[in-house]
């Protein structure tokens, strides 16, 4: 838990979510898998999202990455993708100001997730 | 002890969590992260006190309405509690006049047949017979103890409109539900700018949520747009210009897509009127209403122009 102390707790993923999601919606690279999705919802799941990569609680399951993501994994999800929220992720972090070594965590974290939401 | 009522049975919380109380019954409550921040969780509370931590992080029309996660709500007295998608209650409601606000929208105003909480902005549903009704918004404002204000246009082939449209009139019993939906103006930072944009009958919830921020001494700008095909699709204009008069920080913008605009008047999209006006959303409070393909191309245009998703309330319909 001391990761996501550090990097702000909830306050800190509140800020996140706006930039973060803002940056998804305008990547042309990879905003098609968002499109026709409710946009509170997904929101909520990116919130979710960010909690587990800041190193904040969550009971989230390879299993449950892998079903969430394998109708996206059939539209051609791959890779480059999974790069481009990477990168999304450490410039929202950066644009908060967080500091590296933290940020380089929280994409440990994210990065974890791949082979599952890939359906790897 | 404090007691959890759910389902009509009542069970002794100690010092568990609502959430661990309720599935160590073997009730199905969703839940997620179970530390309060995933919301995965929520449930509203419809009799006793919820404890402030249960609501942090909420949405502040959620926490108004009683919401709250289960899994950080430690009750301290007994609480009665509801699953969200928990049905409305319906009541009997008489109509105490039926007027035309413009050729195809008509103003409907009701007298529930016993007190009616809700919010201006909110929606009820109106009931045809037992199986069919509709939503409508509530353009009235419960503090003013107005009679409940409807706005329905005329859906063509519509079953609930043409059947209002052909029937109502003043002194119809008719049946109602009561109020739900989180499109409304919570009082608090009063001095931050709001900007609404309705198409058609999306004004009704509009129309209710100025009234109620201005009622509220909100001090930030309350900038309404309302977009139109054409003239004829406007009302309430002259309630709305007094308002203008009476409030320097309310304004007004008509908006026409198709044909020329007359003096007074925009000519264009109401979204593309309202982003020329304000480029910069950051720190806005947006209220959407109307068509649902310019609410969810509003939602994301006024996000991206700055507006935290958690600051914007949209009703498409």
């Amino acid at each position: 838990m001391s990761l996501f102390t550090d990097i702000g707790g909830e306050p800190a993923v509140n800020a996140a979510v706006d930039i973060f999601y803002r940056k998804v919606l305008k990547d042309d690279r990879i905003n098609r898998f968002f499109s026709g999705v409710d946009m509170e919802k997904q929101a909520a799941k990116q919130k979710a999202f960010l909690t587990m990569a800041f190193g904040g609680p969550h009971n989230y399951t390879g299993e449950d990455m892998r079903r969430g993501h394998a109708h996206l994994v059939a539209q051609g999800l791959n890779d480059t993708h999974f790069d481009a929220v990477m990168e999304h992720i450490g410039a929202t972090l950066t644009e908060l100001k967080v500091p590296a070594n933290l940020i380089a965590q929280a994409a440990a974290i994210a990065e974890s997730t791949r082979k599952d939401v890939l359906g790897k | 002890m404090a007691k959890v009522i759910y389902g009509g049975q009542s069970y002794e919380c100690g010092e568990h969590s609502v959430l661990d109380c309720l599935t160590a019954q073997g009730v199905v409550v969703p839940s997620s992260c179970r530390s309060g921040i995933c919301q995965t969780c929520l449930m509203r509370a419809v009799k006793g006190e919820v404890p402030e931590r249960a609501q942090e992080g909420l949405k502040p029309t959620l926490a108004a309405q009683n919401y709250f996660l289960a899994c950080s709500c430690f009750p301290q007295s007994d609480i009665e509690v509801v699953l969200p998608e928990a049905g409305l209650n319906r009541l009997a409601a008489s109509v105490a006049s039926v007027e035309y606000l413009n050729a195809d929208i008509l103003g409907i105003r009701l007298h529930p047949s016993r007190p009616l909480e809700y919010k201006a902005g909110q929606f009820i549903n109106l009931f045809k017979d037992k199986a069919t009704a509709r939503s409508y918004s509530l353009a009235s404002l419960p503090a003013l103890d107005e009679p409940l204000f409807l706005n329905v246009r005329k859906v063509p082939g519509g079953l609930v409109s043409n059947w209002l449209f052909e029937n109502l009139k003043a002194g119809d019993e008719l049946e109602i539900s009561e109020a739900t939906g989180d499109c409304f103006y919570v009082p608090g930072n009063a001095g931050q700018n709001i900007l609404l944009i309705a198409t058609g009958t999306g004004l009704a919830p509009l129309y209710g949520i100025v009234r109620d921020a201005l009622m509220n001494g909100h001090q930030g700008r309350l900038s309404l747009y309302h977009g139109s095909y054409d003239i004829g699709g406007f009302y309430l204009v002259d309630e709305l210009k007094e308002l203008v008069r009476l409030h320097d920080n309310f304004s007004y913008v008509p908006c026409v897509s198709e044909g020329a605009a007359p003096k007074g008047y925009v000519q264009g999209m109401v979204l593309d009127a309202a982003l020329n006006d304000y480029p910069d959303l950051s720190g806005w409070r947006v209220f959407l209403c109307g068509n649902p393909n310019m609410v969810h191309a509003a939602k994301k245009q006024t996000f991206f122009a700055g507006a935290s998703m958690r600051e914007i309330f949209a009703d498409p319909f």
